[in-house]
């Protein structure tokens, strides 16, 4: 068999075969009546024990989604989702107050243990076998509508640092969520960002006072478990004045035969000289290898240099869903801001992704960076979709943007559709693409050292997402890692 | 895109469906053609004229840009046949056969059209659909949208054009030059429909030239439909220098076959508002394409170049270059695909855009993209944006060159990387000069 | 004694071109054999073939590897049975770090022969060592492998890699193009201090110059896909002095 057939054969059965968290966690669950309605958003708002206004802009948005068509665009196919055959709101039922972490149901907790995500700070704590150097990560912990647990709450808030489920703080500090709540993300902006307006369960909320640099990584980790359910999480991240925060987002869902939509809006404001850092490891369910199932990830994120000096840096692994359609933003409002996007971006099987990133320069002297890598195999469509624009006023505006693609069989698909628009003479903006397959013959040098077949496809692979590994944070640059299924110990150089 | 909210609505829209109507009679053709005329403007009474939500036409947006329909252009007058005579004099030294066409009607007494090579005819487009012939109709399988607006247009309106076909085998050594001039006072609407059909084997060179008076805001919709059969060459090189008022829509539809070598470049420098859109298809396995382009542009010039290029057999190569310096409140758009076919292995195909900004007004706009479904491929796609480098310029200056003669050196070596790819001395001589003359104009 | 390699009558073509022709060649312990020719002779095929690039499709003839049949094995067994082919031009493999493939090459090696897999600091340690002896910049180890090297170092890592997987034999192929006399001699150098009792090593060449500073025990000649003939170093000599039009002519 030649070579690349095998590799072909090889990556065929990567990720899409092997979906490790298509568990389902048997709990009992709390979910208001299926269908969307204006009752519906009023149904959530009151779950939630939310202030008046909070109500009057879920319903604002509602009623503006009604008017507003799906976006047609993207190079994803689907049929028509039934936004009636939908659950809006899903809860594991639980006492009245949760007191401590073990209140948390253990079949939850054996979830999250199952996922490998550690929700037990004493166990952390202690320390028990932990590898040198491993930094603490405080987690929320999203499970369908709600967030379940928090950790580390008591030592973030001593450094001042506000780290809670939206909807906590939507109760606790009011003022601060409805001052930004919106402001980067407006209710209008599209078809996706409104329902989530709409009807956003949960999600994280963090707030980095001026001068805070947030001593631990923070992170949620999502989970769908319900049939038929969205999930549509609103998180909600600021980095006052000076302050840098770096923020881990993971996400699974069990193995379900039936499409489920995920519409989450993610909105990011740094201030004057502050730093977010937004990482993703995205693994929902991508449907079996006849494309059935699987998540529909129609997700909005975008983060808004509002301050000088400013910086905003996107970095996402997307492994999973049936269809990823997400473009992770920044405007670069704030003189001298700069933004990132980093991007791997893995389809198999039947998945489909359009992903990229927009770059709005709007300030002066702003920079933009974006290295994009796309692997397609099976017979996927992996989409790199981008923009960078330079306004007027935005002198200075520099721009380099690297998108490769690399095909593995001949049934996929690779695109690249990027928009460079520059309204002001003095930005530069480079931009650069390739597409190429492995070459055998770089294959059959590793094997004639060694390696075997999938060795040396796995470390043709990483070396090809090297540079945008290397900017996720160490922990969950091994989990990515491992996704991309490569067996590269402990990397050198 | 739903064509519902894009039925017809603004003036020049309403105009062009008031003309279609009043002069669907008199347009040339047998019932074949008419049906074609009939079903192409059927299209456009669907989806109107092509506006920014039209993902092909998102940077020109002709529902805002053209205001009017302008009356067809009737036969052309003893004064533009005397204008026809001085048209082109710059390009007077290419040695080329001159065919010319005035106010979109192919003049036979004003072309050159004695001692034809062997194998080479060359008729008018408006005898051919007299009988009936299918010249209207182009078919480049999935590249070519059905409903493409701008040929649609042209469809349902052209009334001539030139018809060129090169026998197998035939070397034509003597260049054949299109010229399309526009003249007379009032402003009037042109649409031409040429074809070039060449043979397996054959080559020939084609130079395109478009013109027209100062002033005058016509409206030209010019297509150019090329067979190129396998073994063939054909250097196809197009001009627009129309009037600094007028519109201008050009197609330029090509269908190459197995081996066949494929240069095209256009040269972009007069005209309010132009596009110019290429749909090529290499069909055939091996073929070797250079396409390339140079757009000059200033006031408030908008010219987008729009080229789509099909990869549909083995092994064809292909090189896309295109350059644009945008002066003034100038637009540039450049949007260019390479799509590779399933079938297309061995594909090997690099575009590269850049665009050179002079002033605080001037913008550009680029989309260049790769639409890859073949895994054994070497493709790529580079663009920049930037404005012209200080430290080269002031190293110039330096050296005595006067700030506005540095940039012009600048200028001049940015394009002339690619029109010194034009194998035809003169011709790079001719557009190399108008280069220089457009940076003598520069306020 | 089982010989180390033993090719009887091997036949290969290439997309239907005969390229190998009855191909006959002992290599015991110990021996440095010369392989010269002509271009086109089949030199490079005998190094694929006996790696197994995909590609070549094996018509005739057997080879055995201390007795077992190399065919039978995959490229990556073999090379953990001990057959390493220093390539004519070392492939470039952006993103991954010199060191990381190293350490993948001799782990699957290890693994594959059911030995420990070596630490990483004892590696680290090794590839130092070895580093060092063949004038390797320890700064190469951490570039991705080959890219932006230039002939010389692409060679030298080839040698870096031969000396740290110890293979059973060596066939170099045209090690000398692309380097200028330093460089030869460096890598000269590192494949001498290689020699062994334990070793065999086929070295592929078209001219003399490399012989100077490997000098083989035994010189073939390959023509038209077949050893015309088989004498000492001064083989070598005579080669230079006459070119291979003889042989050229015999073949045909």
């Amino acid at each position: 068999m030649a070579a690349v057939q095998e590799t072909v054969e090889q990556v065929r059965r990567i990720d899409v075969e092997q979906y490790k968290y298509g568990f389902v966690t048997d709990i009992e669950s709390e979910k208001a009546p299926k269908g969307l309605s204006e009752d519906i958003v009023r149904f959530i708002s009151a779950k939630k024990n939310e202030p008046a206004w909070m109500l009057d802009w879920r319903l604002d948005a509602y009623r503006r989604w009604l008017t507003m068509r799906e976006p047609e665009w993207a190079r994803v196919s689907y049929p028509k989702i039934d936004y009636q055959d939908l659950y809006y709101y899903s809860a594991p039922k639980k006492k009245p107050e949760l007191a401590s972490l073990d209140e948390v149901d253990p079949e939850i907790l054996k979830t999250y243990e199952k996922l490998g995500i550690p929700l037990r700070e004493q166990e952390l704590l202690a320390g028990v076998v932990r590898p040198e150097g491993e930094r603490r990560i405080a987690v929320d912990a999203v499970f369908d509508s709600v967030s379940v647990a928090t950790t580390f709450q008591k030592e973030l808030q001593e450094a001042g640092v506000i780290f809670m489920p939206i909807s906590e703080a939507l109760r606790e500090y009011p003022e601060l969520v409805r001052k930004y709540l919106g402001s980067v993300v407006p209710t209008s902006d599209n078809y996706f960002a409104t329902l989530n307006s709409a009807v956003f369960s949960d999600g994280s909320f963090v707030y980095v006072p001026p001068g805070v640099r947030c001593p631990m990584e923070l992170s949620t980790y999502f989970r769908i478990n319900e049939r038929n359910t969205g999930q549509f999480e609103r998180t909600l991240i600021i980095a006052d004045k000076g302050a840098y925060v770096s923020y881990l987002e993971g996400c699974t869902a069990p193995q379900r035969d039936e499409n489920q939509l995920h519409a989450a809006v993610v909105e990011l404001v740094a201030m004057d000289d502050a730093e977010i850092k937004y990482s993703t490891v995205q693994n929902w369910y991508p449907g079996n290898a006849e494309g059935v199932g699987g998540i529909y990830n129609f997700v909005t994120k975008r983060g808004d240099c509002r301050g000088d000096n400013s910086k905003i840096s996107w970095t996402q692994v997307e492994t999973g869903s049936a269809i990823t359609w997400k473009y992770p933003s920044c405007i670069l409002r704030g003189d001298n801001s700069s933004g990132e996007f980093y991007s791997i971006a893995i389809s198999n099987g039947h998945q489909q992704v359009d992903s990229g990133t927009k770059m709005i320069h709007l300030g002066k002297n702003t920079s933009s960076r974006i290295i994009s890598k796309g692997i397609a195999a099976g017979v996927s469509q992996n989409t790199y979709r981008g923009q960078v624009t330079a306004h007027r006023k935005a002198a200075g505006a520099r721009n380099f943007t690297a998108c490769d693609s690399l095909l593995i069989g001949d049934m996929c698909g690779a695109h690249t559709v990027p928009y460079i628009e520059a309204r002001n003479p003095t930005a530069v903006f480079e931009h650069e693409a390739t597409t190429s397959k492995i070459s055998e013959d770089v294959l059959f040098y590793c094997i004639q050292r060694g390696l075997s077949q999938e060795e040396a496809v796995g470390l043709v692979v990483n070396g090809f997402v090297k540079d945008v590994l290397q900017q996720l944070p160490m922990e969950f640059a091994v989990e990515a890692q491992k996704l991309i299924s490569i067996s590269l110990e402990g990397s050198v150089g | 895109m739903n064509a519902g909210i894009a039925a017809i609505k603004t003036e020049a829209e309403t105009g062009l469906a008031d003309t279609y109507a009043a002069a669907r009679q008199e347009l040339p053709g047998g019932p074949a053609v008419a049906a074609a005329r009939a079903e192409a403007f059927n299209i456009f009474a669907l989806g109107g004229l092509p506006h920014r939500r039209l993902e092909a036409w998102k940077y020109t947006d002709l529902r805002r840009l053209m205001k009017d329909a302008k009356p067809l252009a009737g036969a052309p007058d003893a004064a533009a046949l005397g204008a026809a005579r001085q048209a082109a004099q710059w390009l007077s030294e290419l040695g080329a056969r001159r065919i010319v066409v005035v106010n979109g009607t192919f003049v036979p007494a004003l072309s050159d059209l004695a001692d034809l090579d062997e194998g080479l005819t060359i008729r008018a487009l408006a005898q051919g659909l007299v009988t009936d012939e299918p010249l209207l109709s182009a078919d480049l399988g999935t590249l070519l949208p059905h409903n493409e607006p701008a040929l649609a247009l042209n469809t349902a309106f052209a009334g001539d054009g030139v018809v060129i076909e090169v026998a197998a085998g035939a070397e034509i050594k003597r260049p054949i030059h299109l010229l399309f001039v526009t003249a007379g006072e009032t402003a009037s609407a042109i649409f031409t429909r040429s074809v070039a059909v060449i043979g397996a084997g054959a080559s020939v060179s084609l130079i395109e030239s478009h013109e027209g008076p100062e002033g005058s805001d016509y409206q030209v919709n010019a297509a150019l439909q090329v067979q190129l059969g396998d073994d063939a060459r054909l250097d196809h090189v197009k001009i627009v220098r129309e009037g600094g008022a007028a519109l201008h829509v050009g197609t330029l539809l090509a269908d190459i076959g197995a081996r066949a070598r494929f240069n095209a470049f256009s040269f972009i420098v007069g005209g309010s508002v132009v596009r110019n859109q290429m749909f090529v298809r290499l069909a055939g396995a091996d073929t070797v394409a250079e396409i390339s382009g140079v757009s000059l542009l200033a006031g408030r010039q908008h010219a987008d170049t729009t080229l789509s290029i099909e990869h549909a057999a083995p092994g064809s190569q292909s090189r896309e270059t295109f350059k644009a310096v945008v002066d003034e409140a100038a637009r540039a758009v450049f949007q260019g695909k390479i799509a590779v076919r399933q079938q297309a292995q061995k594909t090997d195909a690099r575009m590269m855009s850049r665009a050179l900004l002079l002033s605080a007004e001037a913008e550009v706009f680029s989309k260049p993209e790769l639409e890859i479904f073949a895994d054994d491929v070497q493709c790529g796609h580079g663009a920049t944006t930037g404005t012209l480098d200080d430290q080269l310029k002031f190293y110039l200056m330096a050296r005595g060159i006067p700030a506005k003669e540095a940039e012009a050196l600048l200028i001049q070596a940015f394009v002339g990387e690619v029109i010194d790819t034009i194998t035809q001395e003169s011709l790079r001589d001719a557009l190399s000069a108008a280069t220089l003359a457009w940076l003598g104009e520069r306020g | 004694m089982t010989a180390l390699l033993e090719i009887r009558d091997l036949r290969a073509e290439i997309g239907g071109r005969k390229i190998l022709n009855g191909l006959d060649l002992t290599v015991n312990k110990g021996e440095i054999h010369a392989i010269m020719g002509p271009n086109g002779a089949g030199k490079s095929t005998l190094s694929y073939v006996l790696a197994g690039k995909p590609g070549y499709e094996i018509t005739g003839g057997q080879v055995l590897f201390n007795g077992e049949d190399l065919f039978e094995m995959s490229p990556d067994e073999r090379a953990a049975k001990g057959v390493f082919l220093a390539f004519q031009y070392p492939l470039e493999i952006p993103g991954v770090a010199t060191l990381t493939f190293l350490r993948a090459a001799l782990n699957a090696q290890r693994k594959k022969r059911g030995e420990e897999e070596l630490s990483s600091p004892d590696l680290l340690k090794r590839v130092r060592e070895l580093a060092k002896k063949l004038g390797i910049d320890p700064e190469m180890l951490r570039r991705p492998l080959n890219v932006g090297f230039s002939g010389g170092e692409k060679k030298r890592n080839e040698t870096l890699q031969m000396a740290l997987l110890e293979p059973r034999l060596c066939v170099l192929d045209e090690t000398d193009s692309g380097l200028d006399i330093d460089a030869l001699k460096v890598v000269a150098n590192g494949v001498n201090q290689l020699r062994s009792t334990e070793r065999g090593m086929i070295v592929i060449t078209h001219y003399q110059r490399l012989l100077d500073y490997i000098v083989p025990d035994v010189v073939h000649v390959l023509a038209a896909g077949r050893i015309v003939e088989t004498g000492g170093k001064d083989l070598a000599l005579q080669l230079e002095a006459t070119g291979y039009a003889q042989y050229q002519n015999e073949a045909a």
